[in-house]
């Protein structure tokens, strides 16, 4: 097999792995959207937060440490003990879980019924906010995330390729992991929203409010709920991404990968948004390797977004996304 | 009444306005966005060494020296309000820490009479003070960064590459392209073969760059990396299993934080300097006692010996030993931003002096001119252990290329100066 062929095979597979990365960070996008109608700017900074409480518990550190030592005049660091992983997992999903019902209360009850922008300005505000107490909480410098997920060459697939094709792949074993997490993740998400009390109510209010409002379903219960799952969805994200580059600021940028998966799969749709993040994550690769030589490279982050424009002249609801018809 | 409000009047603007005596130093930092990581040590350094001057020896020349942190996010708007908001105050120089603040300030603070330290970045061809009277960019800057890199492979090489491949990982900007000119007049003099890889910002994900690196199998990779986009590079490296001695970063991408996130995997990965790593100076021992155990450290005072916090503290020393020449060269203690430009032009550092400072062999001995900006642009390399978790010198610091570098800055600045009809500045 020519070369060209092997490598651009490689570069497909890493694509889609690329592809399932981006999606987990949709996916926040995307629950919050389907059942309230609000764009969540606040979606990469939930990421970044999720992953600096869990490091922070992991670590046995004193959130808020330097402004208790400000006050008091302190110099208290760590409360001296370390948390096991998934019990600190477990603790940072309460912690999103009481940041979901923050929200709610102090924010986004008291914006019901106001205009969409309204709500993206809230979000706006409110990442700003996030950002502010990530920082104040568990401070700016880059932290070592070791949940004990495996990185690095995949051996197996390289001696099998090798075998083969007299050439090795490269899959990062993280990308498999976040693949297979992504696919259970889905899995629950589509089971709890299908065949769960509060499942069912999720997509009710997602359909209309005033009628689930009619029938008894609480909103300001639906909405923690759904902050809540979305913040869950970006501990998962926030863990990936983390593992790759420590947990620091930029993580909360990782948004950016989400905006055009987002245009592309349709802000309704979960399967669009794993659909959306697989086409771009393989169409920017694929285009990296064979278009990216011959005009100086860095091509990915604004192909990404011209790769679903053109998706979207043909279908402006997305791929997956529920088509609006307004009868006047 | 009209005396008491007077008084208050008085009393609040004498409360509010520095001290005549005062010499200001603004801090332009960033301790907060995506580069917070390394904009806190350097800030804790540059602060720390000023308040040691202050608690130790009354000041400079006995006159207190007063910082002005101003946080810029590392965001260009930011950083240009800060200078217009901080210049007023009696500025006498300033530290941009960031190469889009630099070319937007070059200009401002070249009519405003006020010098800029570059340190280590900002716009190379500043080095010929010909041109540009007001930037300073000693003791170095990319351009010897590119050729100190090139000098090191040629040295564990026996003197010859040819023929060898080296890839350069750069973030795809202003800065990141600096070198690339350098590196590619030093592949034609050197014969070996460059491949430059660009990483746009901010550079979370480079799996297509390091699989085109697994694939073309170069010899060395060099980066030009900040941010986030350096720990992931190390980790992709890593994942590829390329190996780390053979990996070099310029001294932006070789701090503590880039390498500690990768763990063991970062091992033996080697990054430029223009200054000594570690805190085994007796200078630290001074900040130690009379800064962060008398409670004034700018930060939790944790940071002392780390990569940066040095660079924050070396710009500092930097800084205060030219306002130490401006003061004997106009024969006053109370200097001007004037004043303190023509202390950086006559500046000269030996070993002797960095022993009395209390660093003994930290950084290169040199001495500035009207013509040279730059110093004498003179690059060690050091490399991380991973098991001790420190870097550490592993060469001299050695002269670059500067048949090279001469004419390339020659060219710009040449350029620079014919589009903003400069005259020389030092006839």
């Amino acid at each position: 097999m020519p070369d060209q062929l092997l490598f651009g095979m490689e570069v497909f597979l890493n694509g889609l792995m690329a592809g399932v990365l981006y999606a987990l960070v949709a996916l926040g996008f995307v629950l919050i959207y389907k059942a309230s109608g609000i764009f969540n700017y606040a979606q990469g900074v939930m990421a970044l937060f999720a992953a600096m409480t869990l490091v922070g518990i992991m670590n046995g550190q004193v959130p808020f440490a330097h402004l208790i030592n400000a006050v008091f005049g302190l110099h208290v660091t760590n409360f001296g003990w370390t948390v096991p992983a998934l019990l600190a997992i477990a603790l940072t999903v309460v912690v999103m879980i009481g940041l979901a019902w923050m929200v709610q209360h102090f924010v986004m009850r008291h914006l019901v019924g106001q205009e969409p922008i309204i709500l993206f300005m809230a979000t706006i505000g409110l990442a700003y906010f996030l950002e502010g107490v990530a920082d104040l909480m568990w401070g700016s410098e880059i932290k070592t995330l070791d949940v004990g997920l495996p990185q690095g060459i995949n051996e197996t697939i390289d001696r099998v390729t090798f075998d083969a094709f007299g050439y090795g792949f490269f899959i990062d074993n993280l990308d498999i992991v976040a693949t297979v997490i992504a696919a259970l993740l889905v899995i629950a998400l589509v089971l709890f929203s299908q065949y769960t009390k509060q499942g069912r109510a999720m997509r009710a209010v997602a359909d209309d409010h005033q009628a689930a409002l009619s029938v008894g379903i609480s909103l300001d219960f639906i909405w923690v709920l759904v902050w809540s799952v979305a913040g869950f969805v970006a501990l998962v994200a926030g863990i990936m991404w983390g593992a790759k580059s420590g947990v620091q600021f930029s993580l909360s940028l990782i948004a950016l990968k989400a905006l055009p998966v987002l245009m592309l799969g349709g802000f309704t749709s979960i399967p669009g948004a794993i659909v959306g993040g697989l086409i771009i994550g393989v169409g920017e690769k694929m285009f990296e390797f064979l278009v990216g030589p011959m005009v100086g490279g860095a091509t990915e982050n604004w192909f990404a977004y011209v790769l679903a424009l053109l998706f979207l002249v043909f279908r402006p609801q997305g791929l997956f996304g529920e088509k609006i018809i307004e009868r006047v | 009444m009209k005396l008491k409000l007077a008084t208050m009047a008085l009393g609040a603007i004498m409360a509010a306005a520095p001290a005549m005596a005062d010499l200001v130093f603004p801090s332009l930092s960033y301790r907060t966005g995506p580069y917070a990581a390394g904009g806190i040590p350097f800030a804790d350094g540059y602060a720390d060494y000023f308040t040691l001057l202050n608690e130790r020896d009354g000041g400079i020349g006995g006159v207190p020296v007063k910082l002005l942190e101003c946080e810029t996010g590392y965001n260009t708007e930011k950083g240009v309000e800060c200078y217009e908001s901080t210049k007023g105050e009696g500025a006498l120089v300033y530290q941009p820490l960031s190469t889009g603040i630099t070319y937007q300030l070059i200009p401002k603070a070249t009519a405003d009479d006020i010098p800029i330290h570059s340190m280590g970045y900002g716009r190379t061809s500043a080095a010929n003070g010909d041109v540009f009277s007001h930037v300073f960019n000693y003791p170095g800057n990319y351009w010897n960064g590119a050729s100190g890199a090139i000098n090191y492979l040629l040295e564990i090489n026996g003197g010859d590459i040819k023929g060898k491949k080296v890839a350069l990982v750069y973030h795809n900007s202003a800065y990141g392209k600096e070198p690339i000119r350098t590196l590619e007049e030093l592949s034609k003099k050197h014969g070996y073969e460059l491949s430059a890889l660009p990483v746009d910002h901010p550079g979370q994900e480079q799996k297509s760059q390091w699989l085109q690196i697994r694939r073309d199998r170069p010899d060395y990779v060099l980066m030009w990396g900040w941010g986030v986009m350096n720990q992931v590079a190390i980790q992709e490296a890593a994942n590829i299993r390329f190996p780390m001695e053979n990996f070099i970063g310029i001294w932006w991408s070789g701090a503590e934080h880039d390498v500690l996130p990768a763990g063991d995997a970062a091992n033996g990965y080697k990054a430029l300097t223009f200054h000594n790593v570690g805190r085994d100076f007796p200078v630290f021992d001074d900040i130690q006692k009379y800064v962060v155990d008398a409670g004034k450290a700018a930060g939790a005072g944790d940071q002392i010996g780390n990569v940066l916090y040095n660079r924050g503290m070396y710009a500092a020393m930097l800084a205060a030993e030219a306002a130490k020449t401006a003061q004997e060269i106009h024969g006053t203690k109370d200097i001007t931003a004037a004043m303190m430009r023509d202390g950086m032009e006559a500046l000269s550092i030996d070993e002797a002096k960095m022993v009395e400072l209390g660093m003994p062999n930290f950084g290169p001995a040199f001495n500035v001119s009207c013509e040279n900006h730059g110093g004498p642009g003179l690059v060690g390399v050091t490399q991380w252990d991973a098991s001790s978790k420190t870097w550490s010198l592993i060469s001299d610091f050695k002269p670059t290329d500067t048949e090279v570098i001469g004419a390339l800055i020659a060219e710009d600045s040449a350029a620079y100066a014919a589009e903003n009809s400069i005259e020389s500045n030092c006839k």
